[in-house]
């Protein structure tokens, strides 16, 4: 809570003066105007957020927020959050990254980032493609995408950020989109775990990708293509809210709701969501809505948007400072003296 | 130790005084070579001797047993001089078996004492070193018995392994354990052979075994292998010589043994105290470098955090972003490492940051030979970077140098925003030397200072930089008279700033690409680093060490060649040749009398363990016709090497 006799900041006195450069329409200025909104409302000490990032264009973010900021190199930014925690943990550490920055090249330390669990805001804007090297497919761009660079159809399989996060055993995965009304909940949800909390954003790139994720997020067509999450509520979709996600067995399946006698499933029967059940999360995490070109949704399955995972756990930067704490407590703090005297010593007299 | 043999009788035969002596320890690397190299090297120190030490490791961890490639060997050179370097040839070889033999004899000094493990010359073990099989022979020849060996050097047969055996035949403990005292049984041998006290060892094999470990009888069954080996000397008079080197002329006070590696972590506890800062190191294990941060993760009671990274990008990434928190970050790694760590170094130099990168040199390219030394990361050092990216370089000449050029590394990167790559080597890490053990009083602070507001940023606020002071906004590239741009720590109220790759506007560090701004930053950038060297508390003036300041001849080293070189300079000198010796240890920038000092010679011979990196710098800068004297064998410079190098020149020169 801010204290009384401090200004209340606005959404805008996080705004740094640089003028933001992202393409017009492209979905950063709506992750960015969120981010924005969260630090409002819980506001954030500006002088104590850094913005770490790495290359691409959501990676410029940093320079966006009148925050401390650091925009470092291709696919490193969860090095430098690390070490910028391990340093002073008291900071509020934000990372900004994308698929190609944070599953491409930066794919191995976001699995160590995630695993060591640094108390870190992750944002991963998904827009699978890559948009600052103009328009070559992307690690989550789907098999068989043309692009400059796969004229032919991109043969690669693609990764599934959300899946691999929790794999790498992230405390916190959520999921949501630029255009969101979850965005900014999911979001303040992230700020205020303690650990690293990874939020995967679908963010249209409207000039190399456009309409990647439509179907999740036009007026008409979301409510039927998405399953908000929440805890301890039952999974229940669509415009009318007359469809639900129930377990047969090991195996999801989507059913609609209605009286059992003429052939409807209770609400009783569908998956209750439970944000601290991790199996649950895995399983979560495997269900997507998978769109043919005629916009219709093969795979049967809503997109699950909202808190897929969250787990308390000592954070890495916290156990680091823990011990230093402990062993000043045992033995004292570090005498220089005494370190030097340590060990086989021998007098050469005069 | 009150019953000790060698301490309460003495010897029935009177020892010959030597100056000086190099023995060499060798076998598998399962049978303690190391430990009974370090305890001939304490014992020798703790009498009063110089010492010097050079452990040379296999590179895989348990090549098999009895195969050259499994050969550990451990050197130790005491005396009664001062004493720069391990030494060229062994005057004594300890065997203990037949591959020791093989990788070994060489390089013992014609003449020289050789001492085998009689018992392990067996037909298998004779096989497994490749000995070969004669023609019409089922077994191979063993070496002990070609009448060549024996006239060439002092060949003792012991029994080593039955002899040990006898001793311990009612230890209790299991006849692997016996064998394992092998090593102390010979060096027990070798202390009689050298008129050396067991005391030392003693003390350790008790604190180590029975102390620390509660294995009683382990401590005991060594120390009883120990004082056997001893009294075989004395009694089996099967070698009928023994020596004996006077204690050195050594400055008086507290000393302590230290390899590079210890060395080195010492030194950044200690700048990391002086600059009142944590340290925060954080590394990806490589050899030969994995030491320091094992010397560095007990310490954490002075506020150091070591990270085991999950690879070396990884690692300068976390100690980059530690500096910009306001801690001390440092990476340590080897050639390869730093390679991958390169654009890293970049975005440090571009954001100017402090870092603090330990590249513990070894063979290469590639994974090249990673437990011998060289000196080839020079020019990786210097311009292994996208772009024009100037970095601070630093070289320690000796292990013991390790801990004074770690706290310059510091102190220059914390106080000048800048990246200091510091160069030691394979041969400095492990190799050991008697450090006087200094006083924390005696260190200078390092002064370092974060703005605590936007205006208060050192320098700021000067006629010649154009600030009027008046301002609320923070300006991350203001820079003081030294072209250093504030440190400024997030928590910082209204020092909010972002920095990054891009090209940063001089003064605001904004994202700039103006083609003149990003002129007048390259060469900031490069100012930065040269003004350094107009600091001479930061950059002393080369100094020649010996000999006249203009003749014939500089011989000029940098890192880890300076015992080598030294010993070969005072031999050149003592028959008579105009030969001088200076050392650089500072790469980048370099003494700002470089010039001057090399330019007084006729000429100027550069020894390096590469191809002659420091010879192309030289020559490019200073246009001096420098020539280069250049190894690359994962082996030490030999003082005769140099030395004959040296009289080719300067015979050359006097007759020119
Ligand atoms: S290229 Fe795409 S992702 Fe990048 S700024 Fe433009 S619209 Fe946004």
């Amino acid at each position: 809570m801010p204290e009384t006799n401090l200004p209340v900041l606005k959404a805008k006195d996080y705004a740094s003066d640089q003028d933001v450069r992202w393409c017009p329409g492209c979905g950063d200025y709506a992750i960015l105007n969120a981010a924005q909104r969260v630090a409002q409302a819980l506001q954030l000490k500006r002088e104590n957020t850094v913005f770490v990032s790495g290359i691409g264009c959501s990676s410029r973010f940093p320079y966006y927020m009148n925050t401390y900021g650091f925009h470092s190199i291709h696919g490193r930014a969860p090095g430098f959050v690390t070490g910028i925690k391990v340093a002073n943990p008291d900071l509020d550490v934000w990372m900004v990254t994308g698929d190609g920055d944070g599953f491409s090249i930066g794919g191995n330390h976001m699995m160590h980032i995630l695993r060591r669990n640094v108390d870190v805001n992750l944002l991963l804007f998904n827009n699978r493609i890559y948009g600052l090297t103009k328009g070559q497919y992307s690690p989550t761009s789907e098999q068989g995408k043309k692009t400059k660079s796969t004229p032919f159809g991109s043969l690669d399989f693609p990764v599934d950020p959300c899946q691999v996060a929790l794999a790498a055993g992230a405390s916190f995965v959520a999921r949501s989109t630029d255009k969101d009304r979850g965005l900014v909940p999911v979001m303040q949800a992230g700020a205020e775990h303690k650990g690293s909390a990874f939020v995967e954003i679908y963010q249209n790139c409207n000039i190399f990708n456009d309409n990647a994720f439509a179907e999740l997020t036009g007026k008409d067509t979301r409510e039927d293509n998405v399953v908000y999450l929440e805890h301890g509520k039952p999974l229940i979709f669509g415009k009318d809210r007359d469809k639900g996600i129930r377990l047969l067995g090991l195996r999801p399946e989507v059913v609609t709701l209605g009286d059992p006698g003429s052939g409807g499933v209770a609400e009783d029967d569908l998956i209750v969501h439970d944000q601290t059940n991790k199996p649950l999360a895995m399983m979560l995490a495997t269900l997507h809505a998978v769109f043919d070109a005629d916009g219709n949704n093969v795979s049967g399955f809503p997109e699950p948007l909202g808190v897929l995972y969250a787990e308390e756990r000592d954070c890495y930067e916290t156990l680091v400072q823990q011990q230093v704490d402990a062993a000043i407590k045992k033995r004292g703090a570090g005498d220089l003296d005494a370190l030097y005297n340590a060990g086989d010593t021998y007098t050469i007299g005069a | 130790m009150t019953d000790s043999p060698a301490n309460s009788q003495s010897s029935t035969l009177a020892p010959e005084p030597l100056r000086s002596v190099v023995v060499r320890f060798a076998g598998d690397s399962g049978d303690g070579m190391q430990l009974a190299g370090t305890q001939l090297t304490d014992t020798s120190a703790i009498f009063g001797n110089d010492v010097a030490t050079f452990p040379d490791f296999p590179a895989e961890i348990r090549a098999p047993a009895g195969t050259v490639a499994g050969v550990s060997g451990f050197q130790v050179h005491f005396a009664a001089d001062d004493i720069f370097h391990p030494g060229d040839k062994v005057d004594a070889l300890i065997a203990m078996n037949p591959a020791a033999l093989k990788a070994h004899l060489a390089d013992v000094d014609p003449g020289g004492i050789v001492i085998v493990n009689d018992d392990e010359f067996s037909k298998t073990n004779l096989k497994k070193a490749g000995y070969p099989t004669p023609e019409g022979s089922k077994e191979p020849t063993n070496p002990l018995d070609d009448p060549e060996l024996s006239s060439r050097f002092r060949l003792y047969r012991v029994p080593i392994t039955k002899l040990n055996q006898a001793v311990l035949k009612d230890s209790g403990l299991d006849p692997r354990s016996v064998n394992r005292c092998r090593n102390m049984w010979t060096l027990g041998l070798v202390f009689w052979l050298f008129d050396r006290p067991l005391d030392t060892t003693e003390e350790h094999l008790t604190e180590t075994f029975a102390v620390r470990k509660k294995l009683p009888a382990v401590a005991e069954a060594n120390i009883k292998a120990l004082r056997a080996g001893w009294a075989f000397g004395e009694t089996a008079e099967i070698i009928s010589e023994r020596y004996h080197v006077e204690k050195a002329d050594i400055a008086p006070g507290l000393y302590r043994k230290v390899t590079g590696n210890e060395a080195l972590a010492m030194g950044l506890i200690t700048a990391g105290q002086l600059a009142g800062k944590d340290v925060v190191y954080a590394t990806y294990p490589i050899t030969p470098a994995s030491d320091i941060l094992h010397n560095l993760a007990p310490m954490k009671h002075f506020g150091v955090k070591t990270v085991q990274a999950e690879d070396e990008i990884a690692a300068v990434c976390m100690a980059i972003g530690a500096s910009f928190a306001g801690q001390l970050g440092v990476t340590g790694t080897s050639g390869p490492g730093l390679a991958l760590k390169a654009e890293a170094v970049g975005l440090a130099v571009m954001t100017e940051l402090p870092l603090v990168v330990v590249n513990v040199q070894r063979g290469g390219p590639s994974t090249g030979l990673p437990t011998k030394t060289e000196q080839s990361d020079l020019l990786q050092a210097m311009y292994g970077r996208n772009g024009d990216a100037p970095v601070v370089v630093l070289a320690p000449r000796s292990p013991a140098d390790c801990f004074d050029t770690a706290i310059d590394a510091a102190r220059i990167a914390m106080t000048r925003m800048v990246p200091v790559i510091l160069l030691t080597d394979g041969y400095l890490a492990n190799g050991s030397e008697p450090w006087l053990v200094p006083k924390a009083a005696d260190f200078k602070k390092i002064e370092v200072n974060h703005p605590d507001s936007p205006g208060s940023a050192s320098g700021a606020a000067t006629a010649a930089n154009g600030d009027t002071g008046d301002h609320a906004e923070f300006l991350p590239y203001q820079r003081n008279e030294n072209h250093t741009r504030p440190w400024m720590v997030p928590g910082t109220p209204d020092g909010m700033h972002r920095l990054g790759g891009l090209e940063k506007q001089n003064i605001t560090g904004n994202v700039s690409y103006d083609p003149d701004n990003h002129q007048l930053m390259t060469d900031l950038r490069h100012a930065k680093v040269e003004k350094i060297a107009e600091d001479k508390t930061l950059v002393p003036d080369l100094e020649v060490l010996q000999g006249d300041a203009s003749g014939d001849l500089l011989v000029l080293g940098w890192g880890g060649t300076y015992g080598s070189i030294t010993t070969a300079v005072q031999r050149a000198r003592a028959k008579g040749h105009s030969v001088s010796q200076a050392h650089l240890r500072h790469l980048s920038p370099m003494p700002a009398n470089t010039g001057d000092v090399l330019r007084k010679f006729k000429q100027v011979l550069i020894p390096e363990l590469n191809t002659g990196q420091l010879r192309l710098l030289i020559r490019g800068k200073y246009l001096v016709d420098a020539v280069g004297i250049n190894k690359v064998q994962g082996k030490p410079f030999m003082v005769e090497e140099l030395e004959s190098m040296i009289e080719s020149l300067v015979g050359s020169a006097a007759s020119a």
